[in-house]
């Protein structure tokens, strides 16, 4: 394969139908608003222009892979070409919406983890998947298949609706209905609609209800989002050293991650995944941009039962890292944090107490419920989050764990360890306590350990990555290493 | 130092002198227009020159307060070395912080002399690693200083194969 080849021509169907779909959503409402005929002849116009636009770009634009690069070329008036030194190729991500997949066509993105990329928007199926076999593994292997790493189970949908996402998106479709209400000025007529929904009830127990119906929503928004998001999902290791992940319902995705860019994984446990008995297993890679998160790219496992979850971390990671005893913090962390949670907690009630005694007596009623919840919930979080702290090491790696409404333990690779930044405040040298963090290239650039007694938290940090510390510390790391 | 400290030596070098002149400057910048402002608004609107005068003259007490103090005691807090090995700076005091950059892992050596730091003679130098978190920053070096130590950790840098990840 080093001539050069051209797109696939069924781009043109894809334009024309995504064309023909927007001009008749967008147009229906304005035809009906205005009744004109010229519409008709605009809409065409649109559409054919749009075909013929898309026409030029697949006729002008050819592509090749050779032994060195990867090549495009734009010639139509301007000239343009990018190329991509395939050794530096470190991600083929294979991607079909619905439309695609009626054409029977992918959108293949190749990227070098840093700003070059290249797209090739579509491929015939196929020929996507030849070429990103073909791009990826450059040494051909005989397949040792072990079969995949993790595939989705649909009971784990069950932890959908458990996530943050849920009343989130319920508050979201309130909001998103009152906002077009809006538009048409009848925001207010739609909320005394929606309060007369329940007859006769008191306010209170109407908002109470619609509070309901916006979880309602969520939660079936969350699962319909987990589900489009993570069907059919599969995790594997390919001969040639790279991660793949394939999933997705209506658009299906396929994420290919070189395991020489991966420092570790991260185990993440929210509050309410964590509660349910469930974790997600997050790569811990270089060269993947922050703003991929919107796609999830660097999620190996969607939420899923936590022996799964820990399954793959010491699979994904070659060696069993998640059942190490990890070094709890000293209990000064806990009082730490409990301090923080009664200030953070007290704040809003005494001003609403403050408020209350000046101004009515309403806001001290409100004032003392919420002491009566936050308090309690403020101590919890914080006994939780000081449970949750601790580190460690296996092998090459080091486990730091953290958090209480989103729990973290990050397995990170030594070798990853870029460099240690100390910090201490007042409060934590007071109490012997210090935050140890470790920089790297990947993820999201540094993981800490959090309040780890000043000693024993350096000698960890010393221990952890040879030659960085060292140097500086004056305690002979020998004598603390324990 | 006390109990609880963090067993880190200190590094070896301090910040040029000037560096607590230019800090004073720096919070002059910050605290002045805030007075000026203040002070000007009481003169010219006399109804309630009691109310804006007051608080300029309190603003502009604390302030020289501030500037007079502070970059002393900050200039014992901030301190520097580059070893054969490593970077390695210490700064703050209610946060204090420690950082070390090896040099296998630098990526970039920047020097920056802002006007106030060239005016005193100063300069900046921020040495980075591959991670976005792991920047290290020299500030108030000797603008002759700063540029041999760029100089020396550019040529470590180069040196270094692979692309430090």
């Amino acid at each position: 394969m080093s001539g050069w080849r051209r797109l696939d021509r069924r781009t043109l169907g894809v334009t024309a139908v995504l064309l023909a779909g927007i001009t008749v959503s967008a147009g229906t409402p304005i035809a009906i608003g205005t009744r004109s005929l010229w519409l008709a002849p605009a809409a065409v116009l649109f559409i054919g222009g749009g075909v013929l636009a898309d026409y030029v770009r697949w006729r002008h634009t050819r592509f090749r892979c050779t032994a060195e690069r990867l090549e495009v070329e734009f010639a139509f008036v301007a000239h343009t070409r990018k190329s991509l030194l395939r050794e530096r190729i470190r991600g083929v991500d294979l991607t079909a919406n619905p439309l695609h997949r009626a054409f029977g066509v992918a959108v293949l993105s190749i990227g070098t983890g840093r700003d070059e990329k290249i797209t090739l928007s579509p491929l015939a199926r196929a020929d996507a998947e030849a070429l990103r076999t073909e791009l990826l593994h450059r040494i051909p292997e005989p397949a040792a298949h072990d079969g995949p790493l993790a595939i989705l189970d649909p009971r784990w949908i069950r932890y959908a609706p458990v996530s943050f996402v849920a009343p989130a998106l319920g508050l979201s479709a309130f909001g998103a209905l009152f906002k077009v209400a809006d538009w048409f000025g009848a925001g207010g007529g739609l909320l005394k609609w929606l309060l007369n929904l329940f007859g006769g009830l008191s306010l209170a127990v109407s908002v109470l209800l619609l509070l309901v119906l916006a979880l309602v929503v969520g939660v079936a928004g969350a699962v319909g989002l987990f589900v489009e998001m993570w069907w059919n999902h599969r995790l594997d290791r390919e001969p040639g050293g790279t991660l793949r992940v394939r999933r997705g319902l209506f658009t299906t995705r396929s994420i290919t991650i070189e395991e020489r860019r991966l420092r570790g994984v991260e185990l993440v446990e929210p509050l309410g995944a964590r509660l349910a008995g469930a974790a997600r297993v997050d790569a811990i890679a270089t060269g993947m941009k922050r703003d991929d998160g919107k796609t999830e790219a660097k999620t190996l496992l969607p939420p899923a039962p936590r022996a799964i979850a820990r399954e793959v971390a010491a699979r994904v990671t070659g060696e069993p890292v998640t059942d190490v005893p990890l070094v709890p913090h000293p209990p000064a962390a806990r009082g730490g944090r409990l301090r923080w949670a009664l200030l953070t907690a007290l704040a809003p009630v005494l001003v609403l107490l403050g408020l209350g005694a000046l101004l009515t007596d309403v806001l001290l009623v409100l004032g003392g419920l919420l002491a009566v919840v936050a308090l309690p919930v403020a101590v919890l979080l914080a006994l939780d989050a000081y449970r949750g702290l601790g580190h460690g090491s296996r092998g090459r790696y080091l486990l730091m764990r953290a958090g209480s409404v989103r729990r973290s333990t990050a397995v990170l690779a030594r070798d990853g360890v870029l460099g240690w930044t100390v910090k201490q405040s007042v409060f934590q040298r007071r109490r012997g306590l210090a935050t140890f963090t470790a920089t790297t290239a990947a993820g999201s650039g540094a993981y800490s350990i959090r309040d780890a007694d000043a000693d024993e938290g350096l000698a960890f940090a010393v221990a952890a990555v040879p030659e960085v510390l060292e140097a500086f510390a004056s305690v002979p790391a020998e004598a603390s290493r324990t | 130092m006390s109990e609880g400290t963090v067993r880190l030596r200190p590094p070896r070098n301090a910040l040029d002198r000037r560096a607590i002149a230019w800090w004073r400057w720096q919070w002059a910048l910050v605290f002045a227009p805030a007075v000026f402002v203040l002070a000007l608004l009481g003169l010219l609107i006399p109804p309630a020159a009691v109310w804006l005068l007051v608080p300029a003259a309190v603003l502009a007490l604390a302030g020289a307060v501030w500037c007079v103090v502070l970059p002393r005691w900050w200039f014992g807090l901030h301190r520097w070395e580059v070893t054969e090995t490593a970077v390695y700076v210490r700064s703050g005091f209610l946060w204090q912080e420690w950082r070390v950059a090896p040099l296998s892992r630098v990526q970039t050596v920047d020097t920056l002399r802002g006007p106030l730091q060239q005016r005193f003679g100063l300069a900046t130098v921020t040495v980075t690693t591959a991670s976005a978190r792991g920047a290290v920053k020299l500030s108030g070096l000797d603008a002759r200083v700063a540029a041999d130590v760029a100089e020396r950790l550019t040529e470590r840098t180069d040196a270094t194969p692979g692309d430090a990840t």
